[in-house]
C-alpha cells in the first residue's frame, strides 16, 4: 500500500532503483507532511484532531476568550436561558455558563495530559521490561499489573481521593494509578514480538547490552501502538475526571470543572436544562474527539490495522 | 461441450492507483487443456494475472481487456454472484501457503465433505467417504486423521493436497497455481506437482503454473510465457528456445550443479533499461 | 576454525521434549566453505543459532578458532563469528538508518564507527555511501542484504554464518548477492557455513555439502557430488533428485 509497510518484495532492481528515489529523500518536514497526507485520508480523524485542536486552543487562551468571569456571580441574571448576552445561558449563581465551559476545558485537558504523561512512560517501561527480559522479571511486574487491573479503576481512584482529601492533584494521581496497566500490557505485547525479530538477533551478535537493546532496539518499536492506546484512553481519562468531579472528588468549587457543573446542574435539569446539559455536551465531544483522533492514528501507525 | 479453447485473453491490463501504475500491460493469452507457466521475478505482475483472471484484486485496481473469454464467457461481464458461483467450481487458485485458503475453524473432513455436497449433490454419510476417497487419491496416508485435524495441524505439503483434492471434486476447467511448491520443502515438490499433473490430465482442465522458478516450470509446463514489468516478453516451449535477453539472463542467473561456475552471470540491466527505452520489451 | 563435538540439543522436558540436535561432531578448516542441507525442521537452524550464542541450553563443545564457545558469549567470542539472516525485511531495525544499523556494530564491539568506515563498508558491498542515511523501507531487499553482510563484515569475523541468505530473493539478485559473497571470501579469506534448503546454491557456494535429517548429519557430499546427482543414501538422492527438477532443460 506504502513504502512504509515491509512486504516481501524486492522491487526487481538491485542497483538503486528509479521507482526508489521517490521516497528516497523522506526527510524532517517531508514525513510530517506524509503523515498529514495519510491523516488526510481519515476525513473522521481529522474532524477529532481539529475539536482536540480546538480544544486546546481554548484551554490555552481561555483567560481571553472568555466572554465573563467564570466565577463572578449575579444571583439577579441566575438561571438566564441561552440569550445573545450569554449563548449558553446561567447557571444557579448567575455565572455565565460558556465562560465556565472555557475554563473548565483549562482543568480538563490539564487532567487529561499529566494523566498521560505520568501513564505513558510508566506503563512503557514496565511493559516494555517485563516483555524484553522475561523470566522472573516478567512474573514479578506483570502480576503486581494484574493486581492493579483487577481493581475497579473509579473505586480505587475514589478510594484515593477520598484517603488523600479531594483536589485536582490528588484526582490525577489517582486516576494515574489504575490507568498504567493497560499501557503496560500492550507494551509488554510488543516487546514479545519485537525481541525475538532478527535485528534485536543480529544486536545481541554484536554485543549490544542488554539495556541498549532495551532502550535502542525494543521500545522505539512500541511507543507507535502505546501512543495510540493513550490517545484511546484519554477518552476514559476525560470521563474518570468528571465522575470524579460529578462525586465531588476532582477540582474543588468554584473551579469550573465539568464534572462538578453537571453535579451542581443536576438539580435544575426539569427546568433549566441547559445548566446540565451544556458541560454534559462538553464532555462528550470531548471523549468523542479523543476517540476517534485514536482511531484515525492507529490506522496510520500500526501497519496490522491498516484498512486495504 | 468441450471447446478446445478454455481461456482466452486479449489485451489484459490492470492499472493501480489511477492509472499511475501499470502491474500488468497488455497480455495475450490463450489456452486449451494443458498446462502454462507464467514465469517472472517479484513485480513482473505474474501473480496480479492469476488474480485478474479470477476478478480477485482489490477494488482500487482497474482491469481492462480487449477480450477476457473463460469457456466462452465473458469474465469481465459477469455480476460478482455469478463470478462468485464460477470460482471454486469451474475455476479454481491454489495459493502458495494452503493454511490461508483452508478455514481455520472447521476440521480438513468438515471442509472436503462441504466441497463433496456442493459439488456431487452427496449426503452428509455419502460426503465424508467422498473426502476420505479423495484425501487417499491425493496420497495421504491416513486420511482418516487428516479428515479430523484442524488446518494448523497440518504441514503444507498436506494443505497442498488437500486443496488438490477439494479440486478434484469440483472439477475446475481451469486451475491457477500461484507458487503452489514454494513454501515446501524439495522433496514434497515433487509430490505436488505429480499431483497437479494427474489433476490435469485426468479431468482434461486447464492449469496456469505461476512460479519464480523458471527451470521448475519449464520442466513442468508445455508452454512457459516469461513475464517483465507487466509485460509477456517471451512464449516458449523449451529454455533452448529463449532468445530474449531477460530470459536468458533468468536463466544464466541461477546456479546449475551440473555447469560449476566460478561466478554467476549478472542479468545486464543497463542492456534491459536501454531495451525497453526503444520499446523493445 | 569451527570444531563442534557431540552438540546436542532438547527443547522441553518429559514426554515433549523434542530432540532436535542429536550429538553431531562437525569441523570445518580456515577459509573453507561448508554448506549445511535439509529440510524445514531438519536442526540446521539450530546449529547455526547455538553457534552464535543465539541459543542457549546445547550441551557437548563449541569451538571457533580455537576458543572454546560458553553459553553466554562475550564481546571476544561474539567478534568471531557474525550470521546473515534469511529475511532482508526483518533483519534490520525499522526506525534505524543504515547508517545507524553499521556504527552500532562497529561501536558496540569497540571498533572506530565514524563516517568513513561506515562509507567503506558500504562500497565493500556495492551500494553507494549516501545510503547511509536511508532508512531500511527505502531499499529493495537485495539492497537490505547487501547492507546485512556489510554490518557481518564491519566487526571483521573470520568466520560468516548464513542461514538462507538468498531464499527470500529473486534469481537475479540471488545471483549478485552470491557473487557479493564469494568476492569478500576470496578477499578476506572468510570461513563460511550456509543452512539453505537449496541445493543449486550450497553446490555452487560451498565445497562440502552436508545432509542433516532428523537431528543428524546423514551424509556429505561435494558440489561434484550433487552435479553428478550421486548420492549413498536414498534420502539425500531424494533431495538431489527433487532439486535438480528441471536443470536437464538448459539451454
Amino acid at each position: 500500500m506504502s513504502h512504509s509497510t515491509p512486504t516481501k518484495m524486492s522491487d526487481g532492481g538491485d542497483v538503486p532503483a528509479r521507482g526508489l528515489s521517490r521516497f528516497a529523500r523522506l526527510r524532517g518536514l517531508d514525513r510530517v507532511r506524509s503523515f498529514g497526507s495519510k491523516m488526510a485520508k481519515e476525513p473522521l480523524g481529522v474532524v477529532g484532531v481539529v475539536v482536540l485542536a480546538l480544544l486546546l486552543l481554548v484551554a490555552l487562551l481561555a483567560p481571553w476568550i472568555a466572554p465573563f468571569d467564570p466565577n463572578r456571580q449575579n444571583l439577579a441574571q441566575a438561571l438566564q436561558p441561552p440569550s445573545w448576552g450569554h449563548i449558553m445561558g446561567t447557571d444557579e449563581f448567575g455565572r455565565d455558563i460558556l465562560s465556565r465551559l472555557i475554563w473548565g476545558a483549562r482543568i480538563t485537558m490539564r487532567t487529561v495530559l499529566s494523566v498521560s504523561a505520568i501513564v505513558g512512560p510508566v506503563g512503557l517501561v514496565i511493559g516494555v521490561a517485563a516483555g524484553f527480559f522475561g523470566g522472573w522479571t516478567d512474573s514479578i511486574l506483570m502480576r503486581f499489573t494484574d493486581i492493579v487491573l483487577s481493581f475497579p479503576a473509579l473505586v480505587l481512584a475514589l478510594a484515593f481521593a477520598a484517603a488523600m482529601g479531594a483536589g485536582l492533584g490528588t484526582a490525577v494521581i489517582a486516576i494515574s494509578l489504575t490507568s498504567w496497566p493497560p499501557v503496560a500490557r500492550l507494551a509488554r505485547a510488543e516487546a514479545l514480538v519485537v525481541r525475538n525479530t532478527d535485528y534485536v538477533a543480529a544486536a545481541r551478535l554484536y554485543g549490544a547490552s542488554p539495556l541498549r537493546l532495551l532502550f535502542f532496539y525494543v521500545t522505539p518499536m512500541c511507543i507507535p501502538s502505546v501512543l495510540v492506546r493513550l490517545t484511546l484512553n484519554m477518552a476514559v481519562i476525560t470521563l474518570t475526571a468528571a465522575s470524579l468531579g460529578f462525586l465531588g472528588l476532582g477540582a474543588q468549587p468554584p473551579l469550573a470543572e465539568w464534572g462538578a457543573m453537571i453535579s451542581s446542574g443536576r438539580r435544575f435539569m426539569l427546568d433549566y436544562w441547559w445548566v446540565p446539559v451544556m458541560p454534559g455536551f462538553a464532555i462528550l465531544i470531548t471523549s468523542l474527539a479523543f476517540n476517534i483522533t485514536g482511531d484515525a492514528l492507529r490506522d496510520i501507525l500500526d501497519p496490522r490495522h491498516t484498512r486495504g | 461441450m468441450q471447446n478446445d479453447q478454455i481461456l482466452d485473453v486479449c489485451n489484459l491490463t490492470v492499472r493501480f492507483a489511477n492509472g499511475a501504475v501499470r502491474a500488468v500491460d497488455g497480455v495475450d493469452l490463450s489456452l486449451g487443456r494443458g498446462k502454462l507457466g507464467i514465469v517472472g521475478e517479484s513485480g513482473s505482475g505474474k501473480s496480479t494475472v492469476g488474480r485478474a483472471l479470477m476478478r480477485l484484486l482489490p477494488p482500487f485496481a482497474s482491469v481492462t481487456a480487449d477480450r477476457l473469454s473463460f469457456d466462452g464467457q465473458d469474465l469481465l461481464d459477469l455480476s460478482e454472484r455469478r463470478m462468485h458461483k464460477l470460482r471454486g467450481a469451474r475455476m479454481s487458485l491454489i495459493m502458495q501457503d494452503p493454511r490461508y485458503s483452508l478455514n481455520p475453524v472447521k476440521t480438513i473432513g468438515i471442509q472436503v465433505a462441504e466441497a463433496a455436497r456442493l459439488h456431487l449433490g452427496h449426503r452428509r454419510k455419502e460426503a465424508r467417504d467422498a473426502a476420505e476417497a479423495i484425501l487417499e487419491r491425493v496420497r495421504i496416508r491416513e486420511p482418516r486423521r487428516v479428515l479430523d485435524a484442524y488446518p494448523h495441524q497440518i504441514s503444507g505439503g498436506m494443505g497442498q493436497r488437500v486443496m488438490i483434492g477439494m479440486m478434484l471434486l469440483a472439477k475446475p476447467r481451469l486451475v491457477i497455481a500461484d507458487e503452489p511448491t514454494s513454501a515446501l520443502d524439495v522433496s514434497v515438490r515433487g509430490e505436488v506437482l505429480d499431483l497437479l499433473d494427474e489433476m490435469v490430465e485426468q479431468e482434461g482442465a486447464a492449469l496456469i503454473l505461476i512460479s519464480h522458478d523458471i527451470r521448475m516450470v519449464s520442466a513442468f509446463c508445455e508452454r512457459i510465457a516469461v513475464m517483465y514489468k507487466g509485460r509477456v516478453v517471451e512464449e516458449l516451449a523449451h529454455l533452448g528456445e529463449a532468445e530474449h535477453i531477460y530470459t536468458r539472463g533468468l536463466i544464466s542467473a541461477m546456479p546449475d550443479p551440473r555447469l560449476p561456475v566460478r561466478r554467476l552471470k549478472v542479468p545486464d540491466r543497463a542492456a534491459l533499461a536501454k531495451l525497453e527505452s526503444e520499446g523493445g520489451i | 576454525m569451527i570444531e563442534i563435538r557431540q552438540l546436542d540439543i532438547t527443547y522441553g522436558e518429559g514426554e515433549t521434549a523434542n530432540h532436535v540436535v542429536r550429538g553431531i561432531d562437525l569441523s570445518i578448516g580456515e577459509g573453507e566453505s561448508v554448506g549445511i542441507v535439509g529440510e524445514s525442521g531438519c536442526g540446521k537452524s539450530t546449529v547455526l543459532r547455538s553457534l552464535v550464542g543465539l541459543e542457549r541450553g546445547w550441551r557437548g563443545s563449541i569451538q571457533i578458532g580455537g576458543r572454546d564457545m560458553p553459553q553466554v558469549r562475550r564481546i571476544a567470542d561474539l567478534r568471531l563469528a557474525q550470521m546473515v539472516f534469511q529475511d532482508p525485511f526483518g533483519s534490520l531495525h525499522p526506525r534505524h538508518r543504515i547508517g545507524t544499523a553499521l556504527s552500532e556494530a562497529a561501536r558496540c564491539m569497540g571498533l572506530r564507527a565514524d563516517p568513513d568506515r561506515i562509507a567503506a563498508a558500504l562500497e565493500e558491498v556495492g551500494l553507494p555511501a549516501g545510503f547511509a542515511d536511508r532508512f531500511p523501507h527505502e531499499l529493495s531487499g537485495g539492497q537490505r542484504q547487501r547492507v546485512a553482510i556489510a554490518r557481518a563484515l564491519i566487526v571483521e569475523p573470520p568466520v560468516i554464518l548464513l542461514d538462507e541468505p538468498t531464499s527470500a530473493l529473486d534469481v537475479s539478485v540471488q545471483a549478485e548477492i552470491l557473487n557479493l559473497l564469494s568476492d569478500r571470501r576470496e578477499e578476506r579469506g572468510l570461513t563460511y557455513l550456509f543452512v539453505t534448503h537449496d541445493l543449486s546454491v550450497v553446490s555452487h557456494m560451498c565445497d562440502r555439502i552436508l545432509v542433516m535429517e532428523k537431528g543428524v548429519f546423514s551424509e556429505e557430499l561435494t558440489a561434484d557430488d550433487i552435479g553428478a546427482a550421486r548420492a549413498t543414501t536414498p534420502y539425500a538422492q531424494h533431495l538431489i533428485d527433487a532439486s535438480l527438477l528441471g536443470h536437464d532443460t538448459n539451454p
